[in-house]
């Protein structure tokens, strides 16, 4: 699909088709949305981290003036989560709380300060229970298990995967380095707090609005719960006020929405607190790392050996995938022949953990690049060079299976390495200032979706109206990215029309077909490649049209700013309008549907379904800083960022996105985490939970590489997370050139930093984790199917 | 819960409502008076995402009581925007991508709309000066400093032409 160049839409920098919403203000959020006779909820959550619940007493609350229903867990008792191996959610909790915030019952009323009002007057009785804090906690203690799942004690899941023989590629090694890092847990912070409004018709149907990132999950996890068929339920996620990942899960709210809409007959509308949004949380883990890497003198790495302990939090969410995600992609940016994976998830008392921008990635590739300047400093390499000559071959497949298809990485590395000067200023730039590297990689959609089907990921379809409009329906949620626009520039392109002629009807589970959401880095290139396929049958019978009356071959055609020409005689030519009129005359109605499937993974082992992806994108980043010995205070003055797109179907947006995961990513080394104190969160709010202003954000230089990938649209790969991901590590490198020191936890504070420089730092400690007996994974041949064969240790 | 007769000046238009006595500015714009396009993040004044102007200057609306805004003119953000024409500062956001998923866009205008008027030609410094006190998690800032730049060119030739 790579073929063409010469483009009228793609490419170019145009703005978004919501653009002129969103800068006056009619943008309309799942909070902006107003019914008649709507009521307002608010959920009462509860002040525990860890308790039964022995009753719950709402009768007080019920009759409180201005109460219109009341409801309690047991009244939806069936449970949801995002995956099927982890349905350990409650949309209100039934026996037990798990944090401090998890939902117990709920109020509507005429207004929200009644709600609020009345949730005091709900009476619980609890027995506290012993809270379980950290990762450590959670091995030391068993009992009293917060979830009675898992393989044992309050351990959620554990892995071990061994891809070829490990020890003798440590034998083999001239030099083994081992490393311990600790990444910090942070949130999401999006602007907007998450709203949902529910409403019940006289006909028996429910419709959501949310800020849901996901309506097609959300969808599915509301018929499960309220019990009802999913054609009798519409979810319409609104624009998201920003989502990040923080918008993925199906939450309670939605659930409570609906069933309190269900009990009055109103709509009901829940709007959460900032307070409550940290709640809802399912952020960063919190991930304890050990790597141990074998390598030849020259730097030749023979083995690598990996092991994580995830912080999960109360409930599963993601987690599976995230603990997956802590081992799955060091291997698709160097050659490391030999790789084994050692990871475990564990249960705690806190908001519970799940993706956010990068998903479980972020964590591991920080430990690695930063991995890779200490290895590269003991044989007295040059860190850009080991990189740049140990990147992947395009087609290469990894030791744990990942399909490697275009690799920009290289050239990422070389430009940012060149316009940084990194080989120059590298222990150069003179006392407390210093230069850092970093590369990384990131998928382009996950292979697999979150449930086991063999159905589309992605559907669109396309309406030619006969006056020229069409519209183009996509289950997919913008959320800022820009995906709306991305549809409408891929169906412009194809029909030969502009983006303002495109009306795009996205995220309603009634209206549009499904497209499985906006996690995971997945839209561009799957609803792009569906959106392709759809144009293009759209377009068949109109250019078959067009060619009759213009008495030329169909291939000929061009078509370009709604109009229809011949190539070899550009005299010969209809509008785009008069050709619709033709074709609507010839065939009727003009319509078409089309799709997207992943390609199957190479993959032949269990724990596969994480990592494998149509195609991954790359980055690199140069950080250049200033660090002050005495406060310890961390100042970013210069960021250089390469990423491979693939194509950018939008160059704004690209740059949009890269600087925004730029942004995100120094928040989350220099300044970003969540901090608890006895089970409560110390730090719920804007105010104290520090992010970037525009007065910490250094100026970014940003590089776009193209590889023309043949499994995106037009050769395009993901672009909003990956870009992400090498900041951190750039940053820590960067760090130890300005100050010789070495701070391998996330985020690097200025108390950390100063620590250091007095010697007093002592870095992270990996919990003491047993993990399960090891699958050996045997290599594969293509010839014969491979199977996965237990060994025991 | 008792109500009280607010005037207020919105937008050029001069609005009556009920409301809570206890209700804030934000509250009032957006409940009382459907004018949406006022966000909020935090409801404690720590985000800027609810600033609307007051007597030109920017005021957090989520602390701010109607009854101190009387007889002022309030500016929000769809008052930007005249006969259906976009300001020069949403046009530049738009075309620029400062607007991503655009929640924190109508604080960012109204605060940059007031900057623009004190000071027609801001530095970058000025700017990040300026707009340090709105969150946006999406952008990174560059693309806001670089539409309030194109808005300030514009506006610089327009006036200029205009004289």
């Amino acid at each position: 699909m790579a073929e063409r160049d010469d483009f009228d839409i793609i490419g170019k920098p145009l703005v978004k088709v919501d653009a002129a919403a969103k800068v006056a203000g009619t943008t309309v959020f799942a909070d902006d949305v107003v019914l008649p006779r709507m009521l307002f909820a608010r959920m009462l959550r509860s002040p525990h981290p860890h308790a039964r619940i022995l009753s719950v007493d709402v009768s007080r609350a019920a009759a409180l003036p201005g109460v219109v229903a009341t409801l309690v867990g047991r009244e939806l008792p069936i449970p949801f989560g995002i995956l099927p191996v982890s349905q350990d959610e409650h949309a209100l909790a039934l026996d037990k709380v798990r944090f401090v915030g998890d939902p117990v019952a709920a109020v509507a009323a005429l207004d929200e300060e009644t709600a609020e009002e009345a949730l005091k007057l709900i009476d619980v009785d609890y027995e506290v229970l012993p809270p379980v804090m950290s990762v450590e906690d959670a091995l030391a203690r068993p009992a009293p298990r917060i979830h009675e799942y898992g393989p044992h004690g309050n351990v959620h899941k554990e892995v071990s995967f061994d891809f070829g023989d490990v020890a003798q590629g440590f034998a083999e090694a001239d030099h083994v380095r081992e490393d311990t890092f600790f990444f910090e847990g942070n949130t999401h912070l999006p602007m907007e707090q998450h709203a949902a409004v529910g409403s019940f018709g006289p006909d028996g149907k429910v419709t959501l609005w949310s800020a849901t990132q996901t309506p097609h999950y959300v969808h599915r996890a509301l018929a499960k719960v309220l019990e009802m068929p999913s054609s009798h339920i519409r979810v319409i996620a609104c624009p998201n006020g920003g989502g990040f990942g923080g918008k993925s899960d199906p939450f309670g709210h939605e659930i409570v929405a609906c069933k309190l809409s269900m009990k009055t007959g109103r709509p009901v509308k829940i709007t959460l607190t900032r307070e409550e949004v940290f709640y809802c949380h399912r952020g960063r883990h919190p991930v304890a790392m050990w790597i141990k890497t074998g390598l030849k003198r020259d730097g030749t790495i023979t083995a690598m050996h990996f092991r994580s302990a995830l912080d999960g939090g109360a409930y599963g969410s993601y987690g599976v995938a995230s603990l997956y995600y802590t081992g799955a992609l060091q291997t698709v940016t160097y050659r490391i022949p030999r790789y084994k994976f050692e990871g475990a998830r564990v249960f705690t008392n806190k908001p519970p953990c799940g993706p956010k921008r990068g998903h479980g990635t972020p964590q591991p590739r920080y430990a690695l690049e930063c991995h890779i300047d200490k290895f590269c400093h003991d044989l007295g390499l040059d860190p850009a060079r080991w990189r740049i000559e140990n990147t992947l071959a395009p087609g290469t497949i990894t030791a744990n299976q990942m399909q490697v298809r275009t690799i920009g990485l290289k050239e990422c590395l070389e430009k940012v390495v060149a316009a940084s000067g990194y080989g120059d200023k590298r222990g150069r730039l003179g006392p407390g200032r210093g230069i850092g590297l970093a590369g990384s990689a990131y998928i382009s959609g996950a292979g697999l979706p979150i449930y086991w089907n063999a159905m589309p990921h992605s559907g669109v379809q396309i309406k030619v109206d006969r006056g020229g409009g069409v519209a183009v329906f996509c289950g997919s949620t913008d959320i800022g990215q820009g995906s709306d626009s991305i549809l409408a520039y891929i169906v412009a392109e194809e029909l030969g029309i502009r983006p303002e002629d495109i009306r795009v009807v996205t995220a309603d589970t009634d209206l549009t077909p499904v497209d499985l959401g906006s996690y995971s880095s997945r839209v561009t290139l799957m609803t792009g490649n569906a959106a392709l396929q759809a144009a293009r049958r759209v377009r068949a019978p109109i250019f078959e049209a067009a060619a009759r009356k213009l008495d030329v071959p169909v291939d000929r055609l061009r078509a370009g700013s709604r109009r229809i020409w011949d190539a070899a005689d550009p005299g010969k030519a209809l509008t785009f309008v008069e050709a619709v009129v033709l074709a609507e005359s010839e065939v009727g109605t003009l319509g078409a549907v089309g799709s997207y499937k992943p390609p199957k993974s190479v993959a032949k082992w269990k724990g596969a379904g994480v990592g494998p992806t149509p195609t991954y994108s790359y980055s690199a980043c140069a950080v250049e800083l200033s660090a002050d010995r005495e406060t310890g205070i961390v100042r970013v003055d210069r960021v250089w960022i390469a990423h491979d797109v693939g194509r950018s179907i939008n160059p704004l947006l690209v740059l949009g996105q890269v600087e925004g995961s730029v942004y995100m990513g120094l928040g989350e080394v220099l300044m970003e985490e969540q901090v608890f104190r006895k089970g409560l969160h110390k730090i719920p709010s804007m105010l104290e939970y520090k992010s970037p202003t525009t007065l910490e954000m250094p100026p970014v230089e940003s590089i776009l590489v193209e590889t023309l990938d043949p499994a995106g649209p037009y050769g395009a790969k993901e672009c909003g997370q990956g870009p992400l991901l090498p900041v951190i590590p750039a940053v820590a490198n960067a760090l130890f050139d300005a100050l010789g020191v070495r701070i391998d936890e996330v985020p690097i504070t200025p108390e950390k930093v100063v620590a250091a420089l007095e010697g007093r730092y002592r870095g992270p400690r990996m919990p003491d984790v047993r993990y399960p007996e090891t699958v050996a994974v045997p290599p594969l041949e293509p010839a014969a199917p491979a199977t996965v064969q237990e060994t025991r240790r | 819960m008792d109500k009280i007769r607010i005037r207020l000046k919105v937008n050029g238009e001069e609005r009556e409502v009920l409301a809570p006595v206890h209700h804030t500015l934000l509250e009032v714009l957006r409940e009382e008076m459907g004018l949406t396009g006022t966000k909020h993040g935090c409801e404690l004044g720590e985000c800027g995402t609810c600033t609307v102007l007051v007597g030109g200057r920017p005021v957090l609306s989520c602390l701010a009581l109607p009854v101190e805004c009387e007889g002022r003119e309030v500016t929000t953000v769809e008052g930007l925007a005249r006969d259906g024409v976009l300001h020069p500062l949403q046009q530049a956001f738009a075309e620029l991508g400062a607007a991503q998923c655009g929640y924190c866009t109508p604080g960012f205008l109204l605060v940059a709309d007031e900057l623009l008027r004190h000071n027609p030609r801001p530095t970058r410094a000025q700017i990040a000066e300026a707009l340090a006190g709105n969150l946006c998690r999406c952008t990174g800032y560059l693309k806001i400093f670089e539409a309030v730049e194109l808005a300030v060119s514009r506006m610089g030739a327009a006036a200029g032409a205009a004289v």
